[in-house]
């Protein structure tokens, strides 16, 4: 099963491309490390071009059909680059009872965008999560990567000006 | 190590804790981490380091239960518990110590909420710092598996589980015992462990605080597994959403490896037991065991048809073994005093305890564990502490997208196995959502039949169009646009996609929808014929809107 020994050059000189190399030689560049190799691609790129999906579907050995398949059937996996600052709405049940339909809202009508959605300055990014483990919280916002809980409406879009500065 | 290296493990630490007067237990799990536990805990640190304290510890610990008004700090052994703590009151918390605590931060542990709970997956949960081996070590971790390799064949093992009478927890309950045998007889020379770790119910966090509060005890539990089936290899397959969970459990496998409790020759027999971490990517229906196979496989998460079973082909065809996170988490206990001991507790047909994620419109959100038996009006009203704002409660969630919604007129109906399937709902993994009268029920169902809808894999046609267009219905119910017929044919779908899908999330995609039905019937009935929502959720077109 071990992949023969003519190594895919990486796509550029850039560093990041080493930590995804690394992931991938820790499962022996098998195909079952596919998963993974994508976690490090978004954990250091931010996103999965098709850059990223070709070298690592070559270094794998796996057709680039299946690369992608994979890459689009996880919803954790996002091919387009995020904007400058993230905002993930939790939507999970115990998040959804407490309101958090009503912090997507407000976003919408501040910013006019819905989730999965950049605004068009590129500035700010609109996910949602599927709990994302802290209900007693609820409703939970994570906000560049810093989570908050028990926020309103009304908290959450100061919150998100304060960030974005705008 | 061997059984006297374990003894010299646990003296050493009881020698060190003698030397502590005071310990500040900070919760570090993920909940209190978002409201900034880490920088109490920091705070109480410089604090007692610039007083040059004399056996005061600090320490960061695993949840306490309360999430909800975290931060928390336990002050041990005066056993006073801190609540909203910030790190502006570390000054205060630490010039307390010995006195009288600080008032405004204290929450009672005298409430029903503690005193009500009976732990044993969550023993060592806010005890143990889940980033020390030795603490674990200390409260009788790996003590079951060092005896089982020395003293107790695998076939003692299996017994004991079977005797124990503890059920799957990840939500269908099959007896535990059974699946090990059956993996046990399936031959092969090679077989896996796989623990599973998806938690995929939306509102449910239970599985990752057991992962961060007390990880040794799941892989504890693995090892135990593997030793009774015969495996030498196992998988923890966790949700890329949760990285503490991921980074407490790969240095929990770190740490075992070097202490020689996972890897070749584990407490000097030959049993061989390896750990690896594999990351979801955000699929509910790798929580599904075939699919959940797949994805480790690397491959798109789609389940298969079942037989064969995971137990005969499962992981690169071989038997496999899957149990979920509290499941494994239930066999150190179990082996340590004995399955008798273990069937003493709960009811006749659902064993032990089960741990609770509570949250939704109760006053205590938070991560609690129960006997089984225990009635809903005790978890909900004594534990829970009653709905917040003197309003009324409408019905409690258990089991997710594949559960239903109960009603007050079972809040006396004990919680296990089959009082749940009675009512039309299921355990579930544990999560379980209190509902107060602003919620509108055609639109809880809504909301979950949209969740199946965007999580159903695709494979098969009942599942992948039949929940599309019953999140339509839904939504044109709560739209105040739908017609009688249109709820007949939901009626009618909701059967179509119970009996013809392949896997358990179609199977079971209708069950909110049918107990909403059967229940809370006259909110449908407002919407379509009144064009009214009795609470107030839904935004209703007018008669003339929808007439034009
Ligand atoms: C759609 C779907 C989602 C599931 N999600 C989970 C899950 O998140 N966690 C879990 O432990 N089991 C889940 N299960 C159940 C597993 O298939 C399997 O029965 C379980 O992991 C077996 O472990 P147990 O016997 O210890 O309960 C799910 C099943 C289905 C059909
Ligand atoms: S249903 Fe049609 S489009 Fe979809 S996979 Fe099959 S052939 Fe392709
Ligand atoms: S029931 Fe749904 S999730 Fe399951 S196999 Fe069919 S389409 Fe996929
Ligand atoms: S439902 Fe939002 S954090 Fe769990
Ligand atoms: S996360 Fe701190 S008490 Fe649960």
């Amino acid at each position: 099963m071990a992949a023969d020994s003519s190594k895919i050059a990486a796509p550029s000189a850039d560093k990041r491309w080493r930590l995804v190399d690394n992931v991938m030689r820790r499962h022996g560049y098998r195909a079952d490390g596919l998963i993974e190799s994508l976690h490090a691609v978004q954990e250091s790129f931010g996103y999965l071009d098709d850059v990223s999906l070709r070298f690592v579907a070559a270094s794998l050995r796996l057709p680039p059909s299946k690369v992608y398949g994979v890459a689009t059937f996880y919803h954790f996996f996002t091919l387009k680059p995020q904007g400058e600052h993230t905002c993930v709405v939790c939507l999970g049940t115990a998040c959804y009872i407490k309101g958090a339909q009503k912090i997507l809202d407000r976003i919408e009508q501040d910013y006019g965008i819905k989730p999965g959605e950049t605004t068009p300055d590129n500035k700010l990014s609109v996910l949602t999560a599927r709990c994302i483990g802290s209900c007693g919280l609820a409703p939970a916002v994570v906000i560049d990567g810093t989570m908050s809980g028990k926020l309103t409406a009304d908290e959450t879009a100061e919150h998100i000006c304060r960030c974005v500065g705008a | 190590m061997i059984p006297d290296e374990l003894k010299a493990i646990t003296d050493a630490e009881t020698e060190a804790s003698a030397k502590v007067r005071c310990r500040l237990n900070v919760c570090m799990a993920a909940g209190c981490q978002s409201c900034h536990g880490d920088k109490v805990l920091k705070a109480l640190q410089a604090e007692v380091a610039s007083r040059k304290l004399e056996g005061v510890e600090v320490r960061g610990v695993g949840c306490l239960g309360l999430c909800a008004e975290g931060p928390l700090v336990l002050v041990d052994p005066e056993h006073v518990l801190y609540q909203r703590v910030q790190a502006e009151d570390a000054a205060d918390i630490v010039a307390a110590l010995g006195g009288k605590p600080v008032k405004r931060l204290v929450c009672s542990l005298e409430t029903p909420f503690f005193k009500r709970q009976k732990f044993i997956v969550l023993e060592n949960s806010g005890k143990i710092n889940p980033e020390r081996l030795e603490d674990y070590v200390a409260h009788r971790g790996y003590e079951a598996l060092a005896t089982c390799l020395t003293e107790r064949q695998p076939p003692e093992v299996v017994a004991e589980v079977l005797a124990s009478g503890l059920r799957g927890r990840g939500g269908a309950g099959f007896p535990t015992g059974l699946k090990w045998q059956m993996v046990a007889k399936a031959a092969g020379p090679k077989k896996y462990i796989i623990c599973n770790g998806d938690e995929g119910d939306p509102g449910a966090f239970m599985d990752r605080s057991v992962l961060e509060s007390d990880p040794h005890r799941v892989l504890e539990g693995m090892a135990l597994a593997g030793y009774a089936v015969g495996a030498d290899h196992g998988y923890v397959y966790v949700r890329a959403e949760y990285p503490l969970a991921v980074k407490r459990l790969n240095n929990a496998i770190k740490q075992a490896q070097k202490a020689g409790l996972l890897g070749p020759s584990i407490c000097d027999t030959a049993f061989t037991f390896n750990v690896e971490v594999r990351l979801g990517a955000g699929a509910f229906v790798c929580g599904e065991e075939t699919a959940l196979i797949a994805s480790v496989e690397g491959r798109r998460g789609q389940p298969r048809p079942r037989p064969p079973f995971p137990a005969e082909a499962g992981l690169w065809g071989c038997p496999t073994l899957i149990n979920n996170v509290e499941t494994f988490a239930n066999i150190p206990p179990i082996m340590r005093e004995g399955g008798k001991w273990f069937a003493g507790i709960g009811t006749e047909k659902s064993k032990g305890t089960k741990v609770f994620a509570l949250a939704g419109r109760v006053c205590n959100t938070g991560l609690i564990e129960v006997p089984m038996g225990i009635t809903l009006r005790e978890i909900i009203f004594d534990i829970g502490g009653g709905i917040p704002e003197g309003r009324k409660f409408k019905a409690v969630q258990t089991g997710g997208p594949s559960g239903g919604c109960i009603p007050e007129q079972f809040l006396d109906m004990p919680v296990d196995y089959d009082s749940l399937a009675k009512v039309g709902s299921i355990m579930g993994s544990g999560g379980m959502i209190v509902m107060d009268e602003s919620s509108c029920m055609v639109d809880v169902a809504k909301f979950f039949m949209e969740f199946c809808r965007t999580e159903s894999c695709g494979k098969c046609v009942p599942c992948r169009v039949g929940t599309a267009q019953m999140h339509n219905l839904l939504s044109s119910i709560c739209a105040g646009t739908a017609t009688m017929d249109d709820l007949a044919l939901l009626e009618r779908l909701c059967d179509t996609v119970k009996f013809t899908s392949l896997c358990g999330l179609g199977q079971s995609s209708p069950n909110p929808v049918l107990t909403t039905l059967r229940y809370f019937r006259h909110e449908y009935l407002a919407h379509i014929t009144d064009k009214r929502c009795p609470a107030g959720v839904c935004n209703i077109h007018s008669l003339a809107e929808v007439h034009a």
